[in-house]
């Protein structure tokens, strides 16, 4: 049997190699994009209607402060209620992502029943309302412990961050489940093959190959958990939110000043929140490519 | 009777335990709690058909050849989701509720123009709008470009596409997407409570400053909300197997 005779060449692929005989190389990921300016600028402009409109209200309407006079003598104090905002957004994190991982690694762990619990458990969590499990750590924490003979008293905003760290824990907890079973399961046999007891490979192998995967959801979780700190002034802790109606009590409780103050936190909140959303795009766009 | 005897079993159950149920045994405070749940469900569906409706619609205009309109999609997608909701309703509530002018009601007396319900609708409609718009721009993506060209050359106008062509397809895609969202929704509605709303989690606040009951009315909260956030997982799920195309997305056509 002879071969068949090579097909012919079309005239613009005779000289250049076919393109299946090149040697593979995947395309470069794209380098981080930091936000364009189009849509900041828009929130810009959107904030500068409300503060500029605010104070030619105000300006119309006598010798007043303006909006904008307002909130730049009460910056300080804004930005240190803000401050308060992050700093309890770190701290609930750090405590519900600790717990939530223990939570996620118990719920694919061996022993039923402690999986039967941790399942429950997250999805009881899981399914309240943010705003219902702080109401619940507020009042179902003492106020203050004793600990060997001490009394120590516990601040209603630590009560708060334990409020807070309550939902992370359990979208932590299946945010680990998540990854762990998106594993091809040939990394198991493989450590299993290699003697690997359970605890190293879960350690060793499967948890490292899991934070790629596991660091996006991780970073929605924690813009989230930025936004929703500011319930924490509903059950009286005094933080942004807070100072900014206290702000515009200071200011002779006027109603012109009400658009422009809670204008003035969106902002705060959309410029910390909105690079974190963007990072967070690009890392899932990235990892992706080298899955 | 029967409600007469399931009273008394409550009053002992407080006399013999502590568990201080009020919402079953007195008739003021179950009255009170049922309109509050009435309140959240009746916030929850109102807020879940408008925001996916706003989904439907600002997916649309994202495809809109005009920049300024997709400007303005985008913008309003990207300020409603990095904002914290609550200062939203604050926004909208104090803020937008002082500006605007007030109508005279039917006695008279000057209103505002929307009520604090009226605007808890609004501003977390817009809020899970926002949401839901990117949801379906990610169901719209996912469905195959030859789809919208096949339609186009059966001469559909780009309406015409969209409603009959697009969205059926992509809302079936996104569903796991968008109930995930709605469930966000129902939980949400608690912050209605911080306008002073009458929904489950204000009302409840009121049962527990008045019967001092904190623990238990706590536990009875968990648990309806739990039971709300099941109904809606479960009304989903059951919508998605009713919009199940055999062969059409993951394992449906079975």
């Amino acid at each position: 049997m002879s071969a068949p005779p090579p097909r012919r060449l079309e005239p613009s692929e005779a000289g250049a190699p076919l393109a299946v005989l090149l040697p593979f190389r995947p395309p470069p990921p794209a380098a981080f994009a930091w936000p364009r300016l189009r849509l900041v600028h828009l929130v810009g402009i959107a904030g500068l209607v409300l503060v500029v409109g605010g104070a030619a209200h105000a300006q119309a309407s006598g010798a007043r402060l303006s909006a904008l006079e307002v909130i730049w003598r009460w910056l300080p104090l804004l930005m240190w209620g803000f401050g308060f905002n992050i700093l309890m957004s770190v701290l609930s994190m750090a405590l519900g992502t600790a717990a939530g991982l223990g939570l996620g690694l118990l719920q694919i762990g061996e022993n039923r029943l402690l999986r039967r619990v941790a399942w429950a458990a997250t999805q009881f969590f899981r399914n309240s309302p943010w705003l219902v499990l702080l109401f619940f750590a507020m009042f179902m924490i003492p106020f203050q412990f004793t600990v060997f003979g001490h009394t120590m008293p516990l601040p209603d905003w630590v009560k708060a961050v334990i409020g807070f760290s309550l939902p992370v824990m359990a979208n932590m907890s299946e945010i680990v489940r998540g990854a762990v079973a998106s594993l091809p399961s040939g990394q198991w046999e493989a450590a299993e093959s290699l003697a690997f007891s359970r605890r190293q490979t879960m350690w060793r192998i499967i948890l490292p190959q899991c934070v790629k995967r596991m660091l996006p959801p991780w970073m929605n979780l924690y813009s989230l958990i930025t936004m929703a700190t500011v319930q924490a002034s509903i059950v009286g802790v005094s933080e942004m939110l807070t100072l900014t109606s206290q702000v515009h009590a200071a200011e002779g409780g006027r109603p012109d000043l009400l658009a422009p103050l809670y204008g003035f936190a969106m902002l705060c909140f959309f410029l910390y929140c909105y690079p974190i959303e963007r990072f967070t795009l690009y890392l899932e766009r990235r990892f992706q490519l080298n899955q | 009777m029967l409600m007469e005897t399931v009273a008394r079993w409550f009053l002992d159950l407080y006399e013999t335990t502590g568990i201080n149920l009020t919402i079953v045994y007195d008739a003021y405070d179950r009255q009170r709690f049922l309109s509050g749940l009435g309140m959240t469900i009746y916030l929850a569906v109102v807020c879940i058909l408008i925001s996916i409706a706003i989904g439907a619609v600002g997916a649309w205009a994202q495809g809109s050849p005009l920049r300024v309109v997709r400007g303005l999609v985008n913008g309003f997608v990207v300020i409603f989701r990095n904002t914290p909701p609550l200062v939203q309703i604050f926004f909208f509530y104090f803020g937008l509720g002082q500006i605007l002018p007030r109508i005279e009601d039917a006695d008279g007396m000057r209103v505002p123009i929307l009520t604090n319900v009226q605007w808890a609708i609004v501003s977390l409609s817009l809020f899970a709008g926002a949401f839901n718009v990117e949801i379906f721009r990610s169901g719209l993506e996912a469905v195959p470009r030859t789809t919208t060209e096949a339609a186009q050359a059966l001469g559909y106008t780009r309406l015409g596409v969209y409603r009959h062509v697009l969205l059926p397809l992509a809302l079936r895609i996104c569903l796991p997407a968008l109930n995930n969202n709605l469930v966000n929704l129902l939980k949400t509605t608690t912050l209605a409570y911080a306008i002073a709303v009458p929904e489950t989690l204000y009302v409840s606040k009121q049962i527990w400053t008045d019967s001092q009951n904190v623990p238990v009315m706590m536990i009875v909260l968990l648990i309806v909300y739990t039971l709300l956030v099941g109904i809606l997982v479960f009304i989903m799920h059951r919508w998605e197997k009713a919009l199940a195309i055999p062969g059409y997305g993951q394992g449906s056509g079975r």
